[in-house]
């Protein structure tokens, strides 16, 4: 068993268990995009992460899923220098892909009232669940990713539905973009100010409960 | 060659060749590293070879080819021992009269000497050039007695003879407590302490025992070859320190990771490991010793990503280069899965040098924190361009003035760019800064693998910025969020600011974005490219403001915010621009003012480069 203090609290948890799980299991929450239970941690969103402390004066910023626990470390999850971190990633995350309600969600939760960066839609955040869900959880090899930079793209060989694909469909349904997509028209100041993003708010007449973060105030409809 | 099988043959070995060698006798040496064959100096050996036998003299003069000498702006160059006689820019055309004159008459030629620019005067002695001046050349100077292609020339040189006190005299305990006294760091970027991840690997537990040691030359940064030459010029003292370190950590696999673009390198390399394979010096039983080591070339697609420790690892494996989070370290679970140990080519290179002259004297050089030279690519708006190795500690001063003769065209020296293309810029204020790794972090720059661009009163510090943001935005793997989606960003905002869209709150943002994306990339890479930027602002803050509030580019780079106008009281009317610009902008009768239509001239900078009577201004 590890030791160590998440947000002032000592926990024990078994070596081996990452930030996140250890936070989890404490009750914290702390936001995710490219983790997934069941898929190897690739530290790709960078929304996890977490202040590690070092010293007096000296701490770094880490990708929570992708830290397995150690002894005597040192987390605080939701200090400021986190919570502008991920809220500056989170500011990128929606410049690259604006059309997904968990980014608009995610936004909206941390408070961010705008975007600052050019929008430039990619229509995928390059999180790569769906590549290790093939991988790991069909054992196929029918997606992956090609290109440098912001070239990178996920992509199957040459274009063409490769023989390896079971056609299970579960690249999609593990997305965490395509999944739910946000329908606004327009975005102001880079949101999309449906949900419960814009004040005043109203619920729909009828719900059919598409946000699963619902405020105080329930959402407009659009 | 009969495999050497002991200490004892290596040594006659070593008094053979010397007893051969007559340090009085004529030596032409030619220079052919990369940036010699690029000029020439291939053709230059061949023709002074021919011309020896055609005179028939080539029984009694030696010859001898060697890689880079480190002044590449006199290459090709030939060297005339024992005098140390130096000819620069030669071609096969001056061949015969070297021959005839210099070799056979002892006569100078001084035609081929090379002037110092700030004299005037002409230099007959390598040695006496005064970029050489303020050198420590103690990686580097062998190189101009070796031919990489002759492992004698090194084993005559002592080489080897480290090896040998290691595996005979020494523990590897007491190794590593001869690298941790030295205070080596690493040469790749960061400095860490060599005796530390050695340590590290040594104990790490591997299920069957194979632990690796890998030498990094992947070297990406544009315009730094120092691991090249070292490659391509010495090769054996990088294998040399790769066999300590593996004697050290208990391995006995060694790769050497060097990209595909350095031919020259990889056939030197592998012609060093053959014969140093033929002489028992790698391999089974090394020395008779029952030591077994040896090395492998792995070639890298020549990716900037793929010189980062973990993405090197797993391009080695065959695997997508792109690094992993480092919570495990390499040392631990790196190729493989079993404990690894990867270091830059010249801190192996340091390595033998440690061993045989002692960490007590390896001490006395540098500074407090930094032990050691440091191989420089000196680069940029600067007299003396080449590679330059210095003691840690020498001020920026020094390299710009001594060794690198100035500014070009008696301009203003303005900053330097240290540490590659995510290091950061210092400004002439802090010229008198130390160089080591300490104080150029202070300074919000880095080592980095060692290159240097010096940047004149011309430069835009903020095109500056953007160019190097758009290098690295093009090398990021794009695995990660802030690092591939950061640095696009942060690329549109300098851009918009080079172009005249600049934002009053942009110089705000681009600090909080540069700040988030050093702190939360995955790897390296986007943990230090921001340092362009933060740099630039941190010191030329006043130039990005111009660029935003003025709209004005100081330097008089950004076209954008830069108008052509012609001098009323300079111009004479010589019609030299009205005739050379492209666009036709330029009106006007001979002997009288000339002038610049704005709605056609395109910003081209050729009327300005042009006029003989500085009559073109920029504003
Ligand atoms: C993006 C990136 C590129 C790198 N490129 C190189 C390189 O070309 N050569 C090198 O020796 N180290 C490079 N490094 C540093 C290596 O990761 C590693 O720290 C180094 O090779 C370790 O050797 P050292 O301890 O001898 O310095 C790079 C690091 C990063 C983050
Ligand atoms: S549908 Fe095909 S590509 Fe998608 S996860 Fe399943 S097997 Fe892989
Ligand atoms: S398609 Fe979806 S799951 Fe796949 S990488 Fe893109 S955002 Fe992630
Ligand atoms: S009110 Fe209901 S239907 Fe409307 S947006 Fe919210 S959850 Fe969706
Ligand atoms: S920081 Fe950049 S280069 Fe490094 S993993 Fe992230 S995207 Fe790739
Ligand atoms: S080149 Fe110079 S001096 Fe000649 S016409 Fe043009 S501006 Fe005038
Ligand atoms: S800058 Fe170029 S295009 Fe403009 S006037 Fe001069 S030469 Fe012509
Ligand atoms: S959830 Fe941790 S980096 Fe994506
Ligand atoms: S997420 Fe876009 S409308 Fe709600």
């Amino acid at each position: 068993m590890i030791e160590l203090t998440i947000d002032g609290t000592k926990v024990r948890v078994e070596k081996g268990t990452s930030v996140l799980e250890a936070a989890k299991e404490m009750g914290i929450t702390i936001p995710t995009l490219c983790y997934y239970p069941g898929l190897s941690s690739y530290g790709e969103c960078r929304v996890c992460l977490v202040e590690v402390v070092k010293g007096k004066n000296r701490s770094s910023l880490e990708a929570s899923c992708a830290m397995p626990v150690e002894q005597g470390l040192v987390i605080r999850t939701n200090s400021e220098k986190a919570k502008k971190a991920r809220k500056l990633v989170v500011e990128l995350l929606i410049a690259s892909c604006p059309t997904s309600k968990t980014l608009q969600d995610m936004a909206s939760n941390m408070g961010i009232n705008r975007i600052r960066f050019k929008i430039k839609d990619r229509g995928c955040i390059l999180c790569g669940r769906c590549v290790r869900y093939c991988k790991e959880q069909m054992r196929s090899g029918g997606i992956g990713f090609v290109g440098r930079g912001t070239s990178r793209r996920v992509a199957t060989a040459f274009g063409v539905t490769p023989a390896e694909c079971r056609n299970c469909g579960g690249c999609e349904w593990i997305c965490p973009v395509c999944e739910r997509a946000c329908t606004a028209n327009n975005l102001i100041n880079g949101l999309c100010g449906g949900c419960q993003n814009l004040a005043p708010v109203e619920t729909c007449a009828i719900c059919t409960g598409c946000s699963e973060s619902v405020g105080a105030h329930g959402h407009t409809v659009y | 060659m009969k495999k050497l099988g002991s200490a004892v043959e290596l040594e006659q070995l070593r008094k053979k060749i010397a007893s051969q060698r007559d340090p009085k006798r004529t030596c032409i040496v030619t220079s052919v590293g990369t940036c010699g064959l690029a000029r020439g100096a291939a053709g230059v050996a061949q023709a002074i070879s021919a011309e020896l036998k055609k005179d028939g003299l080539n029984g009694s003069v030696d010859l001898r080819t060697t890689g880079c000498h480190g002044f590449c702006e006199i290459e090709p160059v030939v060297v005339i021992y024992p005098k140390r006689i130096v000819y620069q820019h030669v071609t096969p055309a001056d061949v015969p009269e070297i021959i005839s004159e210099t070799v056979s008459k002892g006569k100078i030629i001084t035609r081929l000497l090379y002037t110092n620019p700030a004299t005037g005067r002409k230099i007959v002695r390598e040695q006496t050039i005064p970029f050489y001046g303020k050198q420590y050349r103690l990686l580097t100077d062998s190189i101009r007695f070796i031919d990489p292609h002759n492992i004698e020339d090194y084993i005559a040189l002592g080489g080897y003879s480290a090896l040998c006190k290691v595996l005979f005299d020494m523990h590897p305990e007491e190794v590593l407590d001869e690298i941790s006294r030295s205070g080596l760091r690493g040469r790749g970027g960061a400095g860490f302490p060599t005796f530390r991840k050695w340590e590290s690997a040594r104990n790490a537990p591997s299920y069957d025992g194979i632990r690796y040691v890998i030498c990094n030359a992947d070297e990406g940064d544009p315009g730094a070859y120092m691991d090249r030459s070292l490659l391509e010029g010495n090769p054996h003292s990088v294998i040399e320190g790769m066999i300590i370190g593996a004697y050290t950590m208990g391995s006995h696999h060694g790769y050497v990771y060097v990209r595909n673009e350095y031919p020259l390198a990889v056939e030197n390399l592998r012609i060093a490991l053959d014969q140093a394979r033929q002489y028992g010096l790698l391999g089974r039983n090394i020395l008779g010793s029952n030591f077994d080591f040896d090395i492998k070339i792995s070639r890298g697609g020549g990716a900037f990503i793929c010189g980062e420790s973990t993405a090197l690892m797993a391009s080695l494996e065959g695997r997508i280069g792109e690094p992993r989070p480092k919570h495990i370290h390499t040392a631990l679970k790196g190729l493989y899965g079993r404990p690894t140990n990867l270091n830059n080519v010249e801190t192996w290179a340091n390595v033998p040098l440690i061993i045989n002259r002692g960490a007590k004297w390896y001490t006395t050089i540098g500074t407090e924190g930094s032990k050691g030279t440091k191989i420089f690519s000196l680069v940029g708006k600067i007299n003396n361009t080449g590679l330059v190795e210095v003691p840690m500690g020498i001020t920026l001063r020094e390299m710009v003035y001594d060794i690198g003769g100035g500014i070009r065209g008696g301009k203003k020296f303005k900053a330097v760019q240290t540490g590659g293309p995510s290091g950061g810029c210092i400004p002439e204020s802090l010229i008198d800064l130390p160089i080591d790794f300490d104080r150029l972090a202070e300074s919000g720059s880095m080592m980095g693998s060692g290159g240097m661009i010096v940047m004149d009163e011309g430069t835009c510090m903020v095109d500056m910025a953007r160019y190097f943001v758009k290098f690295l935005t093009e090398e990021s793997c794009g695995k990660c969020v802030p690092c591939r989606e950061g640095l696009d960003r942060m690329l549109d905002i300098l851009t918009d600011i080079t172009e005249g869209r600049g934002k009053k709150e942009d110089i705000e943002l681009l600090e909080e974005l540069g700040d988030v994306i050093k702190e939360a990339s995955l790897c390296g890479l986007g943990g230090t490219a921001p340092n362009p930027v933060l740099s630039t602002i941190r010191y030329f803050r006043d130039e990005y403001e111009a660029h935003i509030t003025d709209r004005r580019c100081p330097a008089g780079v950004c076209k954008a915010l830069i108008t052509f106008t012609v001098d009323a009281v300079n111009c004479t009317g010589c019609r030299v621009c009205a005739r050379e610009c492209p666009q036709g902008a330029i009106s006007g009768e001979k002997k009288e003012i000339h002038f610049i239509d704005q709605g056609k001239c395109i910003k081209c900078g050729l009327c300005r480069d042009l006029c003989k009577f500085d009559a073109v201004l920029v504003s």
